[in-house]
């Protein structure tokens, strides 16, 4: 048989289930889609590390680590034997099962969201016809999982930490789901797959990418803030807050349960990045048509690799926010604009000619983004404070 | 304009990250073991024993006057007289140590020395393995030449040369005019003070911190105490200190 | 019935009865998102997938995060005291009441059972039903829910006029 670039894990796998009795079939295939997964993200959160302390080092003109190996690269390994030997610490007062519960409810949500992400044309894990909805109620585990952590260490920063994070993500996960709908409306599935095929097509060379439409845009930068919101990431990591409540709360965890949070927040984002290239960068389509000899797999993670280096970008440059920044702006901007970006996407299906199409949904996007910014910079008015009975 | 701000933070960032690839002059970060800043000529931190010539026991300045030792605000100087094998003491001392982990490098040592034989270092890497016998200098690892005393402190180190130079000169001056027939070379200048002091006074307590500079040999006022047998602490050291 | 489909009743049941027995609160809420897993579990084993995705989006997502809040914000976490006497003897007539008419309830629908539920309708059947037989009470649904919503916001406003009286009455 001929080894083709595009189809070559297919491939592998159908090799390597052919040998195998009919009867474990199944279970082998099931295997054969978890293990690359178990295997491939790990090692990309353990990239990831080096890449962002390389990154965020350069932001702020460091070199970043570059002892360890060569500039530095076995650095993720230096560090994972560390947490590995590292004492692990339990408070006495800590609800013990809860206690050991919470990491590995906090990984294995963000393991499972990975499940139902088309990685390459021919390598989709799981496919389902509610996949969305799946990737969104998995998400809603890793709440509980939080709170867990905060509840059971009977530490009050630790508490402090879990209620900021669970209120962060309830108030984000309405505007991400809501920036979801335009996309869900205008492929008419819920499934991926079929998402990524109604991308995967070319006018003039350029792909029929969500990104590129004004409700796909708008979309897609809310998904982002969103998503970072959601995966606890810079600007957005109150619910670690270093400076305010030490570490939120994963305190009173230490050694290779501390790398497990570590390993699910960064889990985590990665399947926001890989869920924001499905829906609005076309998943493992290539932006070009004569850039399509390129496997698909290949875009998939160069796309996933693009969006992470933005998310450590935004991390070297924004100050963390305040609380009630948080709040205001998941309801008083996110939420209504997602309800607006709704109302743009329903504009673009109902008008008829392309340019007409523009016009509406960007004048309803462009007119709702400045009315509610108006509103987020308007000056508090403070009043002059007077007080009855000192002078 | 929400956002203009945001989008203003991400181009500076944007702007350092890629420059400082392109212009090294940015990074700020001096690679510590292959690189390091020159030492400001000031830069001190413990002492050492500078010696005159090639022989690092022979050229030793210091007369074994334990003057350092009784001012060392935390004791951490320990001096052992040499004595030939008739007990006739020998103008250096057979032990000299200084324990780092107790120095606080305060310079007195310096300060009080009348031979100008103690002066302060500049080498900072001294992590040892053994924190008790590996942070105690002995007279070996604290003997440096004059040379290395000019390249550290140049100002200071031709400074004191000239004072030494003159002085010895002005001795021999003197010592020619006293005893002309004698005319044997003064192997070091304070050497008669030395023996004269100890006849005279052997146990009178050492005098508190400014003692002269150079005690001039026809006039020495300089006491020396005999040596002490170890650095416990006697009743008239701590009405010193 | 497979073995899955007892392992999910069992896990669902055995929180369910944990939840109303445990000591601790916190514990009875997690042990009650649980039990919500479990029947979404059960949901799946149907293949239903919409409709236990939607059970974990909304049950454990936000109702078992709900409950945990109250817990936390309302009272200590830790273990309560066992109801008193007078408050048994109004709710175990309030219980068998509410028994009674979910029994009833129960026995007089028909419930057609099959054997092999394997042509679960799709996502975007579900859609068109709702949107065409189903709209009245969609729409009456997504009216409650916004009355509840204003409800909320009413309650949450800050009493002007009376909590400026009374902070002059403390003062």
């Amino acid at each position: 048989m001929t080894w083709n670039a595009e189809t070559i894990f297919a491939d592998l796998k159908r090799e390597i289930l052919a040998l195998v009795s009919p009867d474990n079939q199944p279970v082998v295939s099931v295997l054969l889609s978890i293990a690359p997964l178990l295997a491939v993200f790990p090692t990309l959160f353990a990239l990831t590390t080096i890449l962002e302390r390389k990154g965020l080092g350069r932001i702020q003109n460091r070199y970043g680590p570059n002892r360890v190996g060569p500039f530095g690269l076995l650095q993720p390994v230096a560090d994972g034997l560390k947490t590995l030997f590292k004492e692990t610490v339990q408070p006495r007062a800590a609800d013990r099962v809860v206690f050991f519960l919470a990491p590995v409810f906090l990984v294995l949500p963000a393991l499972l969201a990975f499940s139902v992400i088309p990685y390459g044309k021919y390598m989709v894990p799981l496919e389902m016809d509610a996949a969305l909805l799946f990737f969104f109620a998995v998400g809603a585990g890793t709440e509980l999982a939080v709170f867990m952590a905060g509840w059971a260490s009977r530490n009050k920063y630790s508490l402090l930490g879990a209620m900021r994070a669970v209120a962060q993500m309830i108030s984000y996960e309405i505007p991400l789901i809501l920036c979801t709908v335009p996309v869900i409306m205008l492929s008419g599935t819920l499934s991926p797959v079929e998402i990524v095929e109604n991308q995967n097509r070319y006018t003039a060379a350029i792909a029929h990418w969500n990104v590129f439409t004004p409700w796909g845009a708008a979309g897609f930068i809310l998904f982002l803030i969103a998503a970072a919101a959601e995966a606890n990431r810079s600007p957005f990591d109150l619910p670690e807050g270093e400076s305010e409540i030490i570490a939120g709360y994963y305190i009173e965890y230490s050694g290779f349960k501390f790398a497990l949070f570590f390993l699910g927040e960064y889990l985590g984002l990665f399947a926001m990045c890989g869920l924001g290239i499905t829906l609005f960068l076309g998943g493992w389509t290539a932006p070009f048509d004569f850039l399509t000899f390129i496997p698909s797999y290949v875009w998939f993670f160069l796309k996933l690799l693009a969006l992470i280096s933005l998310f450590i970008w935004v991390r070297g440059t924004m100050p963390r926010v305040r609380m009630d920044q948080l709040m205001n702006f998941a309801w008083k901007f996110m939420l209504p604009m997602a309800v607006i970006n709704i109302v743009a996407a329903a504009a673009w299906k109902f008008t008829p000619i392309l340019g007409f199409k523009w016009a509406v949904s960007g004048v309803i996007i462009l007119a709702g983004y400045i009315s509610l910014a108006q509103g987020l910079t308007r000056k508090a008015h403070f009043s002059k404070r007077t007080y009855r009975f000192a002078t | 304009m929400l956002g203009k701000g945001l989008l203003k933070g991400l181009r500076e960032t944007a702007r350092n990250f890629v420059g400082s690839y392109s212009d090294p002059e940015r990074l700020t970060t001096v690679q510590y073991p292959e690189e390091r800043l020159a030492l400001k000529e000031n830069t001190r931190n413990f002492p050492f024993l500078v010696f005159d010539g090639n022989d690092s026991t022979k050229g030793l300045r210091c007369v074994a006057c334990k003057i350092c030792e009784k001012e060392c605000p935390p004791q951490c100087i320990y001096i052992v007289l040499e004595r030939d094998e008739k007990g006739k003491p020998q103008k250096h001392p057979r032990v000299f140590d200084i324990d780092i982990s107790v120095c606080m490098s305060c310079q007195i040592c310096v300060e009080v020395c009348p031979f100008d034989a103690i002066k302060m270092d500049q080498v900072y890497e001294l992590s040892r393995s053994d924190r008790f016998d590996g942070l105690l200098m002995r007279k070996p690892d604290l003997a440096k030449s004059n040379d290395y005393y000019h390249t550290i402190h140049p100002t200071e180190a031709s400074e004191v040369d000239g004072r030494l130079a003159a002085e010895k000169a002005k001795a021999e001056a003197a010592k020619a005019k006293l005893a002309p027939p004698a005319a044997a070379p003064a192997p070091k200048s304070p050497d008669p003070a030395a023996t004269a002091a100890k006849a005279a006074a052997p146990n009178t307590p050492a005098p508190s911190t400014n003692a002269p500079p150079q005690p001039a040999p026809a006039t020495a006022t300089a006491v020396i105490p005999p040596p002490a047998a170890n650095i416990s602490p006697s009743p008239e050291r701590k009405a010193d200190l | 019935m497979p073995l899955s489909f007892y392992i999910l009743a069992a896990v669902t049941v055995i929180s369910a009865l944990a939840a109303m027995s445990l000591r601790n609160l916190v514990h009875c809420a997690l042990c009650l998102a649980l039990s919500f897993l479990g029947m979404a579990g059960l949901f799946l084993h149907m293949n239903a997938g919409f409709v236990a995705f939607a059970q974990i989006l909304v049950y454990v997502g936000a109702v078992a995060i709900l409950i945990v809040f109250a817990i936390l914000l309302t009272r200590s976490a830790e273990p309560a005291r066992s109801p008193r006497a007078s408050s048994l003897a109004f709710s175990i007539p309030l219980a068998l009441v509410v028994g009674a008419i979910l029994i009833n309830a129960i026995s007089s629908t028909n419930l057609p059972f099959s054997a092999n539920p394997a042509n679960a309708p799709t996502v975007r059947e579900l859609g068109h039903a709702l949107m065409t037989t189903h709209v009245i009470p969609l729409e009456v649904i997504g009216l409650l829910l916004t009355v509840a919503l204003l409800g909320a916001i009413v309650i949450a406003l800050p009493e002007q006029t009376s909590s400026a009286q009374k902070g002059a009455v403390k003062s």
